[in-house]
């Protein structure tokens, strides 16, 4: 089929767009892969297919700043295939691939190659991350023009740190040179050391090395200092701590170019998590205090973290089967990303739009895309789900090829009824 | 909450013995009893009791060790078990062999009992979680997280001696960041009801939070000393000098080595502990060390009965109570 040969609307639904500031009940109208009409179709509309979307919401496709879809390198944790089907199950329309793949993306053919394996599957758009430095090696600058020309939407340099303050901030010059935007893991290697969790009680408790707060503290001041010295836009990933939030929201205030993010399962989870040693609580950066969740969720609601991601790392059975300071971290998130933003909503921590902008025109923001909005003549990526729809998390039946989850049994609401990528149904749920 | 549904069954018996944390005062009280039974046994001079007569026990050992593979060996000789010890070196596991392929392999050996130690803390949980249901898992000692059986010999050496916890000053001196030993002593003697438990280090040797363990923080020594019943010297490894931990062995003995004149700060009839092996001159001098109050050599004799009234109690349970 053609690319948006279907006319489709979608009927009866609340359209959230916080983009545009829309709330409304009516129906969205979707030809030759545009917005075509909002809450009226276009006079004389003649859809070939209607999707009834009574008493469901109707919003843009989310949009995920970290997404390990492992191809490159590590197919037998997932493809890029397997993973975007993941994502359309998820409601996520795009998603933003970190640079750590295996090549790393430090050449546009890297790109190229990630960007054809998803075209192919078609499920989502994959947009990538370029490597800040050769191979992530912290040391040699990557060919980030070239970079920038094949559509890499950043750079960064994945979970790999930068010693060199100099190189950083000459790769931080290097890049606002090209209008790119940096993406930094906030963590100081040193202070990290070979810790695995939390520097606090639960460490103690448990006898596992701890990696403390000021590994992530004295990276934003270190990355602060050289964004204010070197004007270029930065962008922090997965932050996880309250006193970094208040970091960045002084930075903000100040008028540095700076946004952050925080993923999904650090809004609900905290180092107790790890009690009996739970691997799948074995995350990076660590699951921090109730303190930290609590200054997490209150810079959400106040915009200091601009969105939540699904930071999703499917592992094959085995990555998690070891001791937990052997095993490896992350969790398969791109399934959970939505029920687990709602839940904060049940919880009085956002409201429904405001949710639905963290998800969406929020992290398009940080990547400069036209996504993320449902704006009449934007792309039609959407997400129609059904807000009160509860659900128990089964591992073994989630799309992605990664069961890993620290919510395996928890009772989720929210669940995906379609998801549309330039207005084709990309996911139909059962 | 770490392990404790883990290592006891519905009945509240001893199922593994993995940690310290979360078991009862009446159970900790009842393996000081057993142990004082078998203390008995290896004073005779035929030393054997038949009860794991033909039950095989593996010492499998990921880190070196000599005194606690050994003990853990004598005590299992000792219950007429077959004990098998493997050492696997850190290069035979980067050769591919995952750890739960190395336990399938031995447990198709029918093993009834795996006697652990591994770098990792979490590694005894992780291996008891995945054994055969008859299959008992002895923790002896994982990463920094536990060694429940030290604890316990120390708790023992501590009742034999003073014959009560309630009213007792425990002064625990040293490294706790890095040590299983201080954190299950620390848990054993909360849970035995001693009166109070101090830890004694410099802040670079210390967890964060390490009072919510449950012990009073001494930086200085003497402070810590005062009136102790019981002084407890962890070893100090000497990668702590590396690792920016402390600037010299030199200044670590003159702030926090155990010596006479400091020893006298403590109760007269106070006793010097050490889980060994010691560093003579740098934890505690000779003089301590070989001195009238430090039973550090009956602490390693009353390792074998408690190890063998562990290994016991959790094969009686693991296998049915037959036992």
């Amino acid at each position: 089929m053609s690319a948006g040969g279907e006319r489709i609307l979608i009927r009866g639904g609340r359209i959230v767009d916080p983009a545009s500031g829309f709330d409304e009940r009516g129906d969205l109208a979707i030809a030759d892969g545009r917005v075509a009409g909002v809450v009226r179709a276009p006079e004389g509309f003649a859809p070939d297919r209607v999707l009834e979307a009574a008493g469901l919401v109707v919003c843009p496709g989310l949009v995920d700043l970290a997404a390990r879809l492992r191809e490159p390198g590590h197919e037998h944790k997932g493809t890029v295939a397997s993973e975007t089907r993941a994502a359309a199950a998820g409601g996520v329309t795009t998603l933003c691939c970190p640079p750590d793949t295996d090549p790393v993306i430090d050449t546009p053919a890297v790109v190229e190659l990630v960007r054809r394996l998803a075209r192919g599957a078609g499920h989502a758009r994959v947009v990538c991350l370029g490597a800040l430095t050769r191979g992530l090696d912290g040391e040699r600058l990557s060919e980030m023009a070239a970079l920038a020309e094949a559509g890499c939407v950043g750079v960064g340099n994945g979970r790999r740190p930068v010693p060199n303050t100099l190189v950083l901030r000459r790769a931080m010059e290097y890049a606002a040179t090209f209008g790119l935007t940096v993406h930094i893991h906030p963590m100081d290697a040193w202070l990290r050391d070979g810790g695995c969790a939390h520097e606090g009680a639960v460490a103690a408790r448990l006898g596992l090395p701890g990696i403390p707060e000021a590994a992530e503290t004295a990276e934003v001041a270190r990355c602060l200092a050289l964004v204010e010295q070197t004007g270029v836009r930065a962008h922090f990933g997965r932050v996880s701590t309250a006193r970094a939030v208040r970091m960045i929201a002084r930075a903000r205030y100040d008028g540095l170019p700076v946004t952050a993010d925080v993923a999904a399962a650090h809004l609900h989870l905290t180092e107790a998590d790890l009690a009996g040693f739970n691997a799948e609580a074995h995350l990076e950066p660590p699951l921090r205090t109730e303190r930290d969740r609590e200054g997490l969720r209150e810079g959400l609601a106040r915009g200091v973290l601009a969105a939540v991601c699904s930071d999703h790392e499917p592992h094959e059975p085995d990555a998690k089967l070891a001791p937990f300071p052997s095993t490896e971290v992350g969790a398969s998130g791109l399934e959970t990303l939505l029920p687990l933003v709602l839940r904060l909503v049940d919880e009085g921590v956002l409201t429904l739009p405001q949710a639905i902008e963290r998800l969406t025109a929020g992290p398009a923001a940080v990547l400069g895309l036209e996504a993320g909005t449902l704006a009449e003549g934007a792309r039609a990526d959407v997400c129609v789900f059904d807000p009160a729809a509860e659900w128990r998390l089964d591992p073994e039946r989630m799309v992605s090829a990664g069961r890993n989850t620290p919510f395996a049994g928890w009772t989720l609401k929210g669940r995906v009824r379609w998801t549309l990528l330039e207005g084709r149904v990309v996911w139909e749920a059962d | 909450m770490s392990g404790a549904s883990l290592q006891v069954d519905e009945r509240g018996r001893l199922r593994h013995f993995l940690t310290v944390e979360g078991l009862g005062r009446e159970l900790l009280t009842e393996i000081l009893d057993t142990a004082e039974s078998f203390a008995g046994v290896t004073e005779q001079t035929v030393k054997k009791v038949p009860l794991l007569r033909g039950k095989t026990i593996v010492n499998l050992f990921f880190e070196a060790s000599t005194r606690t593979r050994t003990t853990f060996e004598l005590a299992a000789k000792r219950l007429s078990a077959d004990v098998l010890n493997i050492n696997v070196s850190a290069s035979a596991t980067t050769k591919g062999e995952t750890l739960l392929d190395t336990l399938r392999n031995l447990e198709a050996m029918h093993v009834d009992m795996f006697v652990v130690r591994h770098a990792d803390s979490g590694a005894a949980h992780f291996i008891a979680r995945h054994v055969r249901p008859h299959v008992s898992v002895v923790n002896a000692g994982d990463g920094r997280h536990a060694h429940p059986t030290q604890a316990l010999l120390d708790a023992f050496t501590i009742r034999r001696r003073k014959g009560r916890f309630e009213d007792l000053v425990v002064a625990i001196v040293g490294d706790i960041l890095h040590s299983r030993v201080a954190r299950s002593q620390i848990h054993a003697l909360n849970t035995l009801g001693t009166g109070e438990v101090r830890v004694v280090a410099p802040r670079t040797l210390l967890p964060a939070h390490v009072e919510d363990l449950g012990v009073h923080v001494f930086h200085r020594m003497e402070d810590g000393l005062r009136e102790a019943d019981v002084v407890i010297m962890l070893r100090l490894q000497k990668e702590r000098m590396r690792g920016a931990h402390l600037p010299s062995e030199h200044e670590y003995f003159r702030l926090y080595g155990l010596t006479e004149e400091r020893l006298g700060l403590a109760r007269p009839d106070a006793i010097v502990m050490h889980p060994g092996p010691i560093n003579r001159g740098i934890e505690l001098e000779s003089r301590v060390a070989d001195g009238p109050r430090s039973v550090i050599l009956e602490q390693v004799e009353h390792g074998i009965a408690v190890r063998m009234a562990i290994m016991s109690m959790t094969m009686r349970t693991a296998q049915g109570g037959a036992a």
